[in-house]
């Protein structure tokens, strides 16, 4: 089971790690895992466990391009991200990370905290008393990047970028 | 077909025709890398992709803006760390710590040119439309993918036409016009799209560089001014297309424009700033790539010349680049900000990250040039910041509390 994480909208890359706790100006990289949500939501990092699932408002990832935003949320295991529109930057470094991203308003049908099991594959979500919510397929290209693991691995993979002819 | 500025561009740069919603790879012209992220990007080079070289030593620039100079050890040793793999890559366009933030340096240095395709590792990377490049921001997997390979994939954005008519009133501005988009479009107004910023042919390309900047603070992909009155020569293929396709056209009539302010902690929390009541400040702060450009800064002194700052009101001023700083130092305009009470910072992203250089305390308000208010942006969470125009910065900084440039002129 996957616990669901209630963000608002707007959410942006500042609220999810501020600047001040780049990888750069700490002691130890790996500690980044310590930040995610550092100061907007000061419980997340110590208790979220892998699998878990943000599920946010509209525009999630807004402003920089810093991709350490994204990497904490990988380093603490979030299975996945639901928001009716991501900012791009935040969704190109999400999905070369092989974050799932998934596009889908489903704040006012989950509650934070709420214990759900997330079919990856599949593209659903069952909720605890039964109910089965839809996930939108991402587009073709999108999903190849995602399978591999990442940009990184794609490319190396397959000697192109997504959407390239082979 | 008419195209779009960003479709010519990436039409260009793919080498066949091609239109909003298709998904292109193209050849970019610059990569753009600071030193916040290069570490990053150089280890994503080097250990994931096992790229030893850049693809193209002369189109990848490194800048020395985001901690400079040095705040704390680790970023010293980073920032030297880069330094050595520019050395052993032999990459030509390396700008160290006093050349300024990487976008004004770019267009400054001719780095940047009308039709490029310029990714950098910064989201203000729009910037470059300033020049009507299209310059897209990316994280460091991205620029390490184009650094390695001088390619990136791109979805052909749509286009959101921002059309200007009219001329600013006194004490109204490139920021004015900015923000007042971003009050309209909201800040996903142009997710996915790029902007084309129409009716501004008479701004500078610094001021220009305001509009492009703030493009990604309505989420776009890139933000683009036609490259018409401008000292830098446009490729005879990029030109305003009579039947391009807009998804959405936004239209500000300047005559009629008041300043605009963003309050907190929203970018697009925009109102007249006639409408905001009075709002105290302790720190006034005019930099950035947005708007610490030496028009912004002689705008200021005109308003505080032979003036004071209001006791108990800092006033910060960080020039984008050392070119600006060098001709605000030599026409007179540093010496009468400095005679009003400003303290000057080296040239750089200064405090808009909030790593250095004058952050922000527990409930400290502070009136910003820069793009962004989110909190927690420049120090402090419990910090309040205001976004607005160098002309509002400077009649704030005399008043005390956030002040109409249309009373204190």
């Amino acid at each position: 089971m996957a616990r669901v994480w209630i963000f608002g909208q707007d959410i942006n890359t500042d609220q999810i790690v501020p600047g001040r706790y780049a990888p750069i100006m700490l002691k130890n990289e790996d500690d980044l895992r310590l930040y995610p949500f550092v100061e907007h939501r000061p419980e997340f990092a110590s208790t979220v466990r892998p699998g878990d699932i943000i599920v946010a408002g509209n525009n999630f990832g807004c402003g920089s391009s810093r991709e350490y935003a994204p990497l904490a949320l990988k380093m603490v295991g979030v299975g996945a991200i639901i928001a009716p529109l991501f900012a791009r930057i935040f969704f190109r470094n999400a999905l070369n990370l092989g974050i799932p991203c998934f596009t889908a308003d489903l704040t006012s049908q989950l509650a934070d905290g709420e214990q759900v099991e997330l079919h990856l594959e599949e593209g659903r979500i069952t909720c605890a008393d039964g109910r089965e919510l839809a996930l939108p397929p991402p587009p073709t290209f999108l999903r190849e990047v995602w399978a591999a693991g990442g940009i990184v691995p794609f490319y190396r993979q397959h000697g192109r970028f997504p959407g390239e002819a082979a | 077909m008419a195209q779009t500025l960003s479709e010519q561009i990436l039409s260009q740069a793919a080498g066949k025709p091609v239109r909003a919603g298709e998904v292109a790879t193209v050849a970019v012209d610059l990569v753009m890398m600071h030193d916040s992220l290069s570490p990053s990007i150089i280890k994503i080079m080097e250990q994931e992709l096992g790229a030893e070289r850049v693809w193209d030593p002369e189109r990848v620039a490194v800048v020395v803006d985001h901690v400079a100079p040095a705040a704390t050890v680790q970023t010293a040793e980073k920032q030297n760390e880069v330094r050595r793999w520019v050395q052993r890559q032999g990459i030509t366009h390396f700008y160290d710590v006093g050349r300024g933030i990487s976008h004004p340096v770019l267009v400054e240095e001719g780095v940047a040119q009308p039709g490029m395709v310029i990714v950098g590792s910064d989201s203000h990377s729009t910037a470059y439309g300033c020049v009507g490049a299209f310059g897209s921001g990316m994280g460091s997997t991205d620029i390490a993918l184009a650094a390695a390979t001088g390619r990136t994939w791109f979805r052909v954005p749509e286009t959101v036409l921002v059309r200007a008519t009219g001329r600013f009133r006194p004490g109204v501005n490139a920021k004015d016009l900015a923000l007042r988009a971003a009050r309209e479009l909201r800040a996903d107004g142009a997710t996915y799209a790029a902007v084309e910023w129409h009716g501004v042919e008479f701004l500078t390309v610094m001021e220009r560089m305001t509009l492009a900047t703030f493009s990604i603070e309505v989420g776009a992909k890139a933000g683009l001014v036609p490259p018409v009155g401008i000292p830098q020569v446009a490729p005879e293929w990029l030109r305003v297309e009579e039947g391009a396709i807009y998804s959405r056209v936004v239209e500000v009539d300047l005559n009629t424009l008041q300043p605009q302010v963003s309050a907190p902690s929203f970018v697009d929390n925009v109102s007249d700033l006639g409408d905001l009541g009075r709002v105290a400040v302790d720190v006034v702060y005019l930099g950035t790539c947005t708007n610490g450009h030496y028009e912004d800064m002689a705008a200021a002194a005109r308003i505080l010349a032979g003036k004071q700052v209001a006791p108990g009101v800092r006033l910060m001023v960080v020039p984008a680049s050392r070119d600006a700083m060098l001709r605000a130092t030599e026409d007179g305009t540093l010496a009468t900000l400095l005679a009003a009470g400003a303290a000057i910072g080296t040239p750089g992203c200064g405090a808009c990250i909030g790593r250095h250089m004058g952050v922000l305390g527990p409930g400290e308000t502070c009136l910003f040039t820069g793009n962004r208010n989110f909190r927690g942006r420049m120090g402090s969470p419990e910090a309040n910041i205001y976004l607005a125009s160098a002309e509002v910065a400077a009649a704030t900084a005399l008043a005390g509390y956030i002040a109409d440039p249309q009373d204190v002129l």
